[in-house]
C-alpha cells in the first residue's frame, strides 16, 4: 500500500503544475495588463512563480521518492539511525535565507514606484512647492458606488470649487498620461481595484490617499471594490474607460454641459443620485 | 530512589493507580478538573463546531457556484423571505461566521484546548495540570462564547457581517450581532489566557524526573511556545475588542475619524483612526496564525518520527525554528496592511520581516523530509495525515511568498489567492494535522483503536477533495477574483470563472460528506473499537507508558525519563523503539535504578 500512497502524494506536484499550465489556455490567468508599471508587477509575479514552482516540485518529488523508497512494506527494515546533520542544517538555513532576502530586495523598486515616489511632488521631488502636480480627479468611495469628481472647465485644474464635474461609477481617463488621483471614503473602508491596471488601494474614512498610474491602452475595463463594505459590496462596480486625450476632453465637456443643464427634463433625476 | 524528586502528590496518585474519583457524575464528566476529561470536552465541542463551520462554508460555496438560485431542500426552510435564496446580507454573515467559528471555536481550542490539555501532563509525566480549577474554567468560559455566537444568528439583523477581521467603521454600523460577536471573542480570549498560563506553568514546573527541556517532545515545545505567544498577543486583541465594544455602545471614538457619518446617522465626534484597529487586530491575529499552526507542527513531528521508526531529524533546529517563528511572528503583522493606507515605507520593513519568517518554516520542512529519509515508513492513517500536512504546508508556505512581496500583493491582495493560501495553511495543514493527531492519540484517549481501513478511505477522499477545492483557488486569485463578493460574475473580468467555481463547490460538498466516514468511525470506535494496549504504535513518549485510557492521576508508576523522545531504531536495544521511561541496559554505568511498579 505504501507505493499506492506515494503515488497519491505524487499527484500533488503533477496536478499542481498541470493546473497552472492549463489555466492560461482557458483564459484563467492574469487579466490583460494595460498599464505602464503593470509589466513590472507581472514580472515579479512570474519570478516568484518560477522560483516557488521549482521548490514546490523539487520538495514534493523528493517527498514522494522518500515515501516510495523507504516504505516498510510491513517489514522491520533497518533505518539510518541519526539525529540530524549540522552541515545540512547550515546549508538549508543559509540558502533559503539568502534567496528570501534577495526576493525582498528585488521587489523594493517596484513598490517604491507604485506607492512611495509620488508624482504629486512634481519634477523637483518635493511636496509643497510650485511645481506640484495637481490630482486629475478625486475618487470618493461610498456604499455602494464610486463618486468621481473632475475639475470643472471654468477654473481648469482646480478641484473643490463650484464648477466641479460629478460623475458616478463612470471613470474616464486619458491614455498615456500620468494619472494622479486622490482617494477618499465617505463612510466605511473600500478598496479601489483596477485589475487591468494592477492598482489596488484601500479608501479609508478620514484619509486622503494619492494613487498614481499610467494606462497605455484604450478600452473599457472593470473598477472593482476589493474591501468588504457591506451587503452591497458585490455590486459596487464601476467602469474604467481609457481613451485618447481628445475623446476624454470631449467626454468631460459633455459631462460639464449635462451638469450645467440639469433643468432639462430628460436629465432630471439621472444625475449622480443616490 | 532518594535521588529522584518525586512530588508527594504524584506519589499519592501513583499509589492510587487511577484512584476512584469519588465525585458524582457531574463532577466526573461535566465539571471535571481532570485534564483528560477537559481535553475530551474541548475535542467534542470543537468537532461539533467544525461541522457548523463546514456547513457555513458550503453556504458560501453554493452561492459562488449558483448565485441567487434556490438552495435545494434546506433553502426554503432557511431563507423563506428570499424565496429559498441566500440574500447578500446572509452571504456576508456566512463568510464572517465561517471564519469566526473555524478560528475561534475550532482551530485554536482544538489545538490548545483539546490536544494541549490532553497531552501536556501525559507527555511530560505529570499527574495533571498545575491549576486544575483554572483548567476547568478555561473550558466553561468557552460556553458564553458558544451561546453568544449562536444567539447572534437570531437577533435583529443577524450575526456579525463585518468579516472575521471586523474592520471598523463597517463593524460599527452593523446591528447587534456584532456586539455579540465581540462578547464571544472576549470570552474565547479569557479561556485561551487561562489555558496558556496553565500550560506554561505546567510545562515549566511539573516535568517528570529526568525530563529536561531538551527531552520534551516537539508537541510540548510547540504547545509551550504557543502558550507564550497567546499570553503576549491576546491582551492586545482583548483590549481592541473592548475599544470596539465601547465605540459601538458607549459613544467613544477610537476607530472613528472626526465628523464621520454613515447610514444617515448623526455625525460622530470621533478623532480616532480606522487603521488603529487593523494594527491592533493583526498584532494579535498574525501571531494567532502561528498559534493555529505550531501545535499541529509539533504533533506532526511526533507522528512522523514514530512511523518512520527513526529519530526526528534536527531536533534542536526544529525547536529553534518554532521559537524563531514565534519571535518573528510579532513583527510581521503589517503584511496584512500593505494596501490599507498605512505609510508605504512600513511596507518595506514588513516585507523583509515577512520574507524572513518563511525561513524557519523552510527549515522545518527540510527536517521533516530528513526524518522520513532512510526510515522504515509505516503508512498508518495517522502517518498519512501527518505526511499530507507536510505536503500541503509546502504549498501554503510557498504561496505566502507571493503575498509577502509587496508589489505582487498589490494585485493579489484580497483575492482568492490569499483565500487559497490560508486554507492551505489552516485546513490542508492544521486540520489534516489534527486528523492525524486524532487517529494517533485516540487509543490513549478512549482505550480503543479506530478502524484503519475506514481511516484510510477518509484520508484519501479528504486529500483529493481538499485539493480540488483549494488548489483551484490559486487560479482564481491569479485572475484577480476578489474574496467576499456575493456575486463576482457581475464583473466581465470574472464572468467566465463560474464553471471552475462549480467544480470547487462539488469538491467542497464531497469533502464535507467524507467527514461522515470520520464521524462514524470516531463514534463507533469509542464504543466498539478493538481494545488498545498501552502502546499500540510502539512509540517512545511518556503518554504511552500510562494505561489506555489513563485513570485519574495518569500514571500507575511514577515515570522517570532517561532519554529524548525520538530514539527509534537505536542500536542500544533490540526493539526499533526505546521508550523514554525504559531504563538503559544494566551495563550502562551511572544510570538511575528503575522505579518499581506500584503495588496494587
Amino acid at each position: 500500500m505504501g507505493k499506492f500512497w506515494s503515488l497519491i502524494f505524487l499527484l500533488v506536484p503533477v496536478l499542481g503544475v498541470a493546473a497552472f499550465v492549463v489555466a492560461p489556455w482557458y483564459d484563467h490567468w492574469l487579466p490583460r495588463d494595460i498599464s505602464e508599471h503593470g509589466h513590472t508587477i507581472d514580472h515579479l509575479f512570474y519570478f516568484i512563480l518560477w522560483l516557488t514552482g521549482a521548490v514546490f516540485v523539487a520538495t514534493e518529488v523528493v517527498m514522494f521518492w522518500f515515501m516510495w523508497r523507504y516504505d516498510s512494506q510491513g517489514k522491520a527494515n533497518p533505518v539510518k539511525y541519526m539525529h540530524g546533520s549540522h552541515t545540512l542544517e547550515i546549508v538549508w538555513t543559509i540558502l533559503p535565507a539568502a534567496t528570501l532576502l534577495f526576493i525582498a530586495i528585488y521587489q523594493m523598486n517596484a513598490w517604491a514606484n507604485a506607492k512611495i515616489i509620488s508624482p504629486a511632488a512634481g519634477p523637483d521631488g518635493i511636496l509643497g512647492t510650485a511645481d506640484d502636480m495637481r490630482p486629475m480627479l478625486e475618487v470618493t468611495a461610498r456604499q455602494f458606488e464610486w463618486r468621481l469628481r473632475y475639475p470643472g472647465l471654468k477654473a481648469e485644474g482646480v478641484l473643490g470649487d463650484s464648477d466641479d464635474i460629478h460623475v458616478v461609477n463612470d471613470l474616464h481617463l486619458p491614455v498615456n498620461e500620468e494619472i494622479l488621483l486622490d482617494l477618499k471614503s465617505a463612510d466605511v473602508l473600500h478598496s479601489f481595484f483596477l485589475p487591468n491596471v494592477r492598482v489596488k488601494q484601500d479608501a479609508v474614512p478620514g484619509m486622503k490617499i494619492p494613487v498614481w498610474f499610467r494606462c497605455t491602452e484604450t478600452g473599457s475595463y472593470d473598477l472593482v471594490c476589493a474591501e468588504l463594505c457591506g451587503w452591497g459590496h458585490y455590486k459596487m462596480k464601476g467602469r474604467l474607460t481609457v481613451e485618447s486625450r481628445e475623446d476624454f476632453d470631449k467626454w468631460l465637456a459633455q459631462k460639464y454641459r449635462d451638469q450645467e443643464a440639469t433643468q432639462d427634463p430628460q436629465l432630471v433625476g439621472k444625475g449622480d443620485g443616490e | 530512589m532518594s535521588t529522584l524528586s518525586v512530588g508527594s502528590h504524584a506519589h499519592d496518585d501513583a499509589h492510587g493507580g487511577g484512584h476512584a474519583h469519588a465525585g458524582s457524575f457531574l463532577s466526573t464528566y461535566v465539571f471535571s478538573k481532570d485534564h483528560k476529561v477537559i481535553g475530551i470536552q474541548f475535542l467534542f465541542s470543537t468537532l461539533l463546531w467544525f461541522l457548523v463551520g463546514g456547513l457555513l462554508a458550503l453556504g458560501i460555496r453554493w452561492q459562488l457556484a449558483y448565485p441567487w438560485s434556490d438552495m435545494p431542500v434546506i433553502g426554503k426552510m432557511l431563507f423563506a423571505n428570499e424565496g429559498g435564496q441566500i440574500s447578500p446580507e446572509f452571504y456576508t454573515i456566512l463568510f464572517t461566521m465561517h471564519a469566526s467559528v473555524m478560528i475561534f471555536f475550532v482551530i485554536i481550542p482544538i489545538l490548545a484546548g483539546a490536544f494541549g490539555n490532553f497531552l501536556i501532563p501525559l507527555m511530560i509525566g505529570a499527574d495533571d495540570m498545575a491549576f486544575p480549577t483554572l483548567n476547568m474554567l478555561s473550558y466553561w468560559f468557552m460556553w458564553p462564547a458558544f451561546i453568544a455566537f449562536t444567539m447572534s444568528f437570531f437577533v435583529a439583523g443577524g450575526a456579525a457581517k463585518g468579516g472575521w477581521t471586523s474592520y471598523p467603521p463597517l463593524s460599527l454600523t452593523d446591528m447587534s450581532g456584532q456586539t455579540l460577536w465581540l462578547i464571544g471573542l472576549t470570552f474565547v480570549g479569557v479561556s485561551s489566557m487561562m489555558g496558556s498560563i496553565n500550560y506554561m506553568t505546567t510545562i515549566i514546573q511539573m516535568r517528570a524526573p529526568g525530563m529536561t527541556m531538551f527531552r520534551l517532545p516537539m508537541t510540548i515545545w510547540a504547545m509551550f511556545i504557543t502558550a507564550i505567544l497567546q499570553a503576549f498577543a491576546l491582551p492586545v486583541l482583548t483590549a481592541a475588542g473592548f475599544m470596539q465594544l465601547l465605540d459601538r455602545t458607549a459613544g467613544t471614538g477610537f476607530f472613528i475619524p472626526a465628523g464621520w457619518t454613515a447610514n444617515n446617522a448623526a455625525a460622530a465626534s470621533g478623532g480616532g483612526q480606522p487603521l488603529l484597529w487593523q494594527h491592533l487586530f493583526w498584532f494579535y491575529s498574525h501571531p494567532a496564525v502561528y498559534i493555529m499552526i505550531l501545535p499541529a507542527m509539533g504533533m506532526v513531528s511526533d507522528i512522523i518520527a514514530c512511523f518512520s521508526r527513526k529519530p526526528l531529524f534536527g531536533y534542536k533546529p526544529m525547536v529553534y525554528s518554532i521559537a524563531g517563528i514565534a519571535g518573528l511572528g510579532f513583527i510581521v503583522w503589517g503584511h496584512h496592511m500593505f494596501v490599507s493606507g498605512m505609510n508605504p515605507w512600513l511596507g518595506m520593513t514588513f516585507m523583509v520581516s515577512t520574507m524572513m519568517i518563511a525561513l524557519p518554516s523552510a527549515i522545518k520542512t527540510f527536517n521533516w523530509l530528513g526524518t522520513i529519509w532512510g526510515g522504515n515508513i509505516r503508512f498508518t492513517t495517522a502517518m498519512l495525515f501527518a505526511l499530507s500536512f507536510v505536503s500541503m504546508f509546502i504549498i501554503g508556505g510557498l504561496s505566502g511568498i507571493f503575498m509577502a512581496a509587496t508589489p505582487v500583493d498589490i494585485f493579489i491582495h484580497d483575492t482568492y489567492f490569499i483565500v487559497a493560501h490560508f486554507h492551505y495553511v489552516l485546513f490542508s495543514g492544521t486540520a489534516m494535522g489534527v486528523f492525524g493527531a486524532i487517529y494517533f492519540w485516540f487509543p490513549k484517549m478512549f482505550g480503543r483503536m479506530m478502524n484503519e481501513p475506514a481511516g484510510k478511505v477518509h484520508f484519501l477522499l479528504t486529500f483529493l477533495f481538499l485539493n480540488g477545492t483549494f488548489f483551484t483557488m490559486h487560479i482564481l486569485g491569479v485572475v484577480g477574483f476578489p474574496r467576499r463578493l456575493a456575486d463576482p460574475y457581475h464583473y466581465p473580468t470574472f464572468h467566465h470563472l463560474r464553471p471552475l467555481n462549480v467544480f470547487m463547490t462539488w469538491c467542497a460538498i464531497g469533502m464535507v460528506a467524507t467527514q461522515v466516514i470520520f464521524a462514524t468511525n470516531f463514534i463507533w470506535s469509542i464504543f466498539f473499537g478493538p481494545k488498545a494496549g498501552r502502546n499500540p504504535w510502539h512509540a517512545n513518549g511518556l503518554e504511552w507508558a500510562a494505561p489506555s485510557p489513563p485513570g485519574h492521576g495518569n500514571f500507575d508508576v511514577q515515570p522517570v525519563v532517561y532519554r529524548g523522545p525520538y530514539e527509534y531504531g537505536s542500536p542500544e536495544v533490540d526493539t526499533d523503539y526505546y521508550p523514554q521511561t525504559q531504563p538503559p541496559p544494566a551495563h550502562t554505568e551511572g544510570a538511575p535504578a528503575p522505579v518499581p511498579a506500584a503495588a496494587h
